[in-house]
């Protein structure tokens, strides 16, 4: 036994091994692919310090910006889906269920509609915006009448008020079609001209998001068990729901605010995260923060090159590598390992 | 009905203790002393508020009314992973997520020890390693949780209480699901684990069981309790009528001694078949 538990171990290793493995090669291949035809050789030159005026500016302000961006809106939708699915016990859950993306892309279409705003960076301040005020509302409604929210509560009140903003969004956008435009941009789901300026601000969100992820996992592997138990074992439950909440409202938020709403990759990532490395929380957030940012890099890699001279938005790429594993999984009669 | 002599030290007390659901009282009013060292054995009819008792003295369900006492301090005063370090509790249901292997959960008994940044301590591996030992189930440490029989999922369960280690034991019904021979090493487990120095609380239906395990009875009607006390004497005829409403009598245990219930033989004879 001792020799199957260290057997197990060193699978898990080797788990992360070929998963960071593939996150350097993603990285490296959206630094180094691009319309702008650059040579690797040039790419790895200007990286280090050299390269021409024009290299410098793709490389620098374009796709180490965008690199960046991927990495953090991969890493933060795997480990919010991770933690909605064991706040919710419910495999297929997603962090779209506590209605954060609709609210967040409501506000950006009244910030479209009714206040001009055009910039990839004005829409990361209205998502935010919305995300959190959306993430208040299904609190305070879900907490109504003076009893403690669960997880049930909760996730029926994020629906609903999700399902009345996705509405209101609709209405906004199909009476102003100028709007619908850009808001028809945003909602693809896109890492397109997200420069650093897109990018720094929503890290820290994002960096507290994880850490709060990785704080309340040990936690969520008692709650797994039922309530009672995680209070005998020691679990502040409530304290632990509530820092759930935070982080999932931190991470989706920050994601939708950069990349736009990017359907799948909260649903899937944890669900293969735990195929292969079983039901401890703390490696299955570990895990899709990893093949979180691995999926989405390689989804926006292969969005630049797949219908040149144009791109195809990350978004849709995700939605196209997502929907038939979204199929399987349905398909598959323990697809619920949690 | 509150009794004037306390045991002294009781690590677990109950005093005036209230319970309730939303509006509904299920227990009001109520004192206990868990005697240190002993092996309490709760009895009573269904529905009759045992598990309830159990979840309060184990701080889950908050006393609408009076107190209980934890190692002599009110138990809401106590950090959470401080009380999971005195007691630990096995409750009637418990779900465990599809796929997690018996090492696995055992393992998750050991929260309250745990740090951030230290996740897992050679202590953490020995009190597993023991507890998966206690309880006979080392050889399915690999094995799903949810691939198991009934009865070896139990005795997982109870491994997992234990990984705990707790001086103060509460478990609710561990005894069910498992066949007679299994039930006795689990009664027989409770027993040495009683041997050594830890109080355990157990809510058992088998009276015959209570009677031979048990070093104190406590017998429930109603959200009261009716009955405190050494098996021999508070595991009688009567009391078995008017708390369970079961005609029988109570014979001496040929093996020990202890009480042993008989019911009546309160069967309706078949009709006579008519018409030959
Ligand atoms: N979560 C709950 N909400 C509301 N009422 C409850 C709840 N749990 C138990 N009750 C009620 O409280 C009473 C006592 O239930 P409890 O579970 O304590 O009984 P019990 O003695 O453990 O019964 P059993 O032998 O069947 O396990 C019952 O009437 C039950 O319906
Ligand atoms: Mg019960």
């Amino acid at each position: 036994m001792p020799a199957a538990r260290t057997g197990r171990r060193a699978a898990r290793g080797a788990w992360f091994g070929a998963a960071l493995a593939a996150l350097i090669t993603a990285v490296a291949l959206s630094v180094i692919v691009g319309a702008n035809p650059l040579h690797p050789g040039a790419v790895l030159d200007t990286v280090f310090g050299g390269g021409s005026a024009e290299s410098r500016f793709v490389v620098w302000e374009q796709r180490i910006p965008r690199t960046a961006a991927g990495l953090a809106v991969g890493a933060a939708l795997g480990v919010a889906g991770a933690l909605m699915q064991a706040f919710t016990r419910n495999p297929l859950a997603d962090p779209g269920l506590l209605g954060v993306n609709a609210g967040a892309a409501f506000v950006v279409a009244v910030g479209i509609t009714f206040f001009g705003v055009t910039s990839p960076l004005g829409y990361v301040w209205l998502a935010c915006a919305g995300a959190l005020l959306l993430t208040v509302a299904v609190y305070a409604i879900g907490s109504a009448g003076g009893r403690a929210a669960g997880p049930v509560r909760l996730t029926v009140t994020g629906v609903a008020i999700g399902a009345v903003f996705a509405g209101l969004t609709t209405g906004l956008t199909l009476t102003h079609p100028d709007a619908f435009d850009r808001m028809r941009g945003w909602s693809a789901g896109s890492l397109l001209e997200r420069g650093v300026d897109v990018v720094l601000p929503v890290l820290p969100l994002v960096l507290v998001g994880l850490a709060l992820a990785l704080w309340a996992a040990p936690g969520l592997n008692s709650i797994a068990l039922g309530a009672d138990v995680a209070r005998s074992q020691g679990v502040s439950v409530r304290r632990i729901q509530l820092v759930t909440l935070a982080a999932v409202t931190l991470l989706a938020g920050s994601a939708t605010a950069v990349a736009g709403p990017l359907v799948f990759v909260g649903l899937v990532v944890p669900h293969v995260v735990r195929w292969t490395l079983g039901t401890d929380q703390r490696r299955i957030v570990l895990g899709s923060m990893v093949l979180g940012a691995v999926l989405v890099l390689a989804a926006d890699v292969l969005g630049r090159i797949a219908v040149l001279p144009s791109e195809m938005p990350v978004g849709v790429v995700t939605a196209f590598v997502g929907a038939p594993v979204l199929i399987i999984l349905v398909r598959r009669r323990s697809a619920t390992a949690l | 009905m509150s009794s004037p002599t306390r045991p002294p030290n009781s690590p677990l007390q109950a005093a005036g203790l209230g319970v309730r659901y939303d509006r509904r009282s299920v227990i009001d009013d109520l004192d206990l002393a868990v005697p240190p060292g002993s092996f309490t054995v709760i009895i009573g009819p269904n529905a009759c508020g045992k598990s309830t008792l159990l979840r309060a003295l184990a701080g889950l369900l908050p006393a609408a009314s009076g107190t209980v006492l934890l190692d002599g301090r009110d138990i809401a005063s106590y950090p959470a992973k401080d009380t999971a370090r005195r007691l630990g509790l096995l409750p009637q249901s418990a779900v465990s997520p599809e796929g997690i292997t018996v090492a696995e959960l055992v393992a998750r008994g050991r929260y309250a020890h745990q740090r951030l940044l230290r996740q897992w301590s050679v202590a953490d591996e020995a009190a597993v390693t023991d507890a998966l030992r206690l309880t006979d189930v080392a050889d399915l440490a690999t094995r799903r949780v949810d691939e198991l029989s009934g009865g070896q999922r139990q005795r997982v369960w109870i491994a997992m209480v234990l990984a705990q280690q707790t001086p103060l034991i509460l478990l609710d019904e561990p005894t069910t699901y498992l066949d007679i021979a299994h039930q006795i090493e689990v009664l027989n487990l409770l027993h040495d684990l009683n041997g050594q120095g830890r109080t355990v609380v157990a809510v058992l239906h088998d009276l015959n069981h209570a009677a031979r395990y048990a070093s104190n009875i406590i017998a429930m009607q109603d959200g009261r309790i009716v009955a405190e006390g050494p098996p021999a004497t508070t595991i009688t005829a009567e009391l078995v009528a008017e708390v369970f409403g079961l005609a029988n009598v109570v014979i001496s245990d040929p093996l020990t001694g202890t009480p042993l219930v008989v019911p009546a033989d309160t069967r309706r004879p078949h009709p006579v078949a008519a018409g030959n």
